[in-house]
């Protein structure tokens, strides 16, 4: 009945004619890579100094990776555009118009944005720890063979691309740009930070999307948290599919 | 071919469009009249799906508009022009629209030369003037190559060759058998250039007639236009001193 295949080469086309695609795409990368590189030379004149307990905390893959946090909100507004752009623009009307299903309007933005993200999460995880592991040097750092850095590695790569849906999810919800970033920023820097620390919460806040994903970012388990790294995949991915079975209600149950 | 049937739709606090029924036909240039706020555009949008009605239904071709496998190829709309993305050329506005649809890419170049806009197919739509916003939208309007069109308020912000062009376009759109229905609030307009005229006021109708008709009740079309919708009309200034 209706094209799903000419709908995705829609979405596509769309997509790659705004300059804010690329714009955020390639921030993403720079960085993500400039700030492992940073992280990556400091350790490496700190490694000397640090405590035994610091040396055995040690961890070259998570902290390789902390410019993907930064990275992962280009992507994030990446995401968020995709959709915002259209109801700023009121294209979402001329969208609509050309694929009027909106199961198979909102499919192939899914399905098109989610590859988009998966391309690029996967270039910039790689980028990323293989610029992070050569500057804290052969020493200390990890090789992308070691036990569980395959799994951080191959983790990371979901974590971003979950993110950025999850974010493509509650932006059609909320239609602004202005108030998905709102909450999903701070979210992200501050509060499953913040929250991570009260010890009363922790329990809780581990489950809020950054922080049940992010699990898998580590080489080496934490010690106090009750989920591990692929059950905090399934918790990224619940919330996802949460966000985007709420976009497609929305989507079909309001006019445009 | 259009059936608007016992259309409905109410908003949170009033009613849009009030059990109206009319049917378009092909082959003529039908206008589409009403006071501000009379419920025009609503119908509008509801034929291409942009607004689910409280009751009733449109049709196009016999379908909703949902069940049309590549609908821009059998529906073409300009309901507003100025719903572009700035960031976007002209030209990828176009090519999006025809890759959804599976319409040849050349299309793209063949309508923004119908439209007059070769020149400006590259530019960010951000630039555009309401005019040229304008030509863009009967470009998409026209892209699929449809057999019906939606146009509303289609002069708007047009220069008086634009108008003169837009006014052959859609007596030529008719001409080919297609079924062609506008919306426009200049009434000198229409009287050149619909054959036949819907009038609604306050989401209902109020005349459904051939034009020639209509305007010979009162010699002028703005004068029988005013008459008809004298009681219809929400927005009429000075309405007690007349």
């Amino acid at each position: 009945m209706a094209d799903l295949r000419a709908a995705v080469a829609f979405e596509w086309t769309k997509i790659r004619t705004v300059r804010s695609t690329l714009w955020c795409l390639i921030l993403c990368l720079l960085v993500s890579v400039l700030i492992a590189l940073l992280f990556g030379w400091v350790l490496r004149g700190a490694y000397d100094d640090m405590s035994a307990e610091g040396r055995a905390r040690f961890d070259p893959v998570a902290s390789g990776f902390n410019g993907l946090r930064l990275g992962m909100i280009c992507l994030v507004v990446f995401g968020v555009l995709t959709i915002t752009g259209e109801y700023g623009s009121g294209t979402i009307r001329s969208s609509l118009a050309a694929v009027p299903r909106r199961g198979v309007f909102y499919t192939a933005k899914v399905l098109t944005c989610t590859a988009i993200a998966l391309a690029v999460s996967t270039v910039v995880v790689l980028a990323t720890f293989f610029t992070a592991q050569t500057a804290i040097g052969a020493a200390h750092n990890a090789s992308i063979t070691d036990a569980g850095v395959p799994r951080a590695v191959v983790g990371s790569v979901l974590y971003m691309t979950l993110l950025c849906v999850f974010a493509l999810g509650l932006a059609t919800v909320l239609r602004s740009p202005a108030l998905t970033l709102g909450i999903l920023v701070p979210l992200f820097f501050m509060v499953s930070e913040i929250l991570n620390n009260i010890p009363g919460v922790r329990n809780a806040a581990q489950f809020l999307p950054d922080a049940a994903g992010g699990i898998i970012m580590r080489r080496e388990p934490q010690a106090h948290t009750i989920l591990t790294a692929w059950t905090g995949m399934a918790v990224l991915a619940a919330w996802t599919l949460a966000a985007l079975t709420a976009a497609h209600l929305t989507l079909k149950h309001r006019d445009p | 071919m259009i059936e608007i049937d016992r259309l409905t739709k109410r908003h949170r606090t009033r009613t849009a469009v009030d059990d109206l029924s009319f049917t378009v036909e092909p082959g003529r240039v039908t206008g589409f009249l009403g006071p501000n706020g009379a419920g025009k555009s609503t119908t509008m949008r509801a034929v291409i799906g942009l607004e689910r009605p409280t009751s009733g239904r449109a049709l196009v071709h016999g379908l909703p508009y949902a069940e049309l496998r590549h609908p821009l190829r059998q529906v073409g709309a300009l309901l507003d022009a100025r719903a572009l993305h700035g960031g976007r050329t002209a030209r990828a506005h176009l090519l999006g629209l025809a890759r959804g649809n599976r319409i040849p890419d050349r299309r793209v170049d063949e309508v923004l030369d119908t439209v007059g806009l070769t020149g400006a197919a590259d530019r960010r739509a951000k630039g555009f003037s309401l005019g040229m916003a304008q030509r863009l939208g009967l470009a998409t309007a026209l892209l699929g190559d449809p057999s019906v069109l939606l146009l509303d308020e289609p002069l708007n912000g047009l220069d008086p060759e634009g108008i003169r062009w837009i006014r052959g376009l859609m007596r030529g759109l008719a001409a080919e058998g297609r079924t062609v229905l506008v919306s426009s609030h200049l009434m000198d307009e229409m009287a050149l250039t619909a054959d036949h005229l819907v009038v609604i006021g306050r989401g209902r109708l109020l005349a459904d007639t051939p034009a020639e008709r209509f305007v010979a009740r009162t010699g002028s079309l703005e004068e029988a236009f005013l008459r008809l919708t004298a009681d219809a009309s929400d927005h009429r200034a000075g309405k007690e001193a007349r």
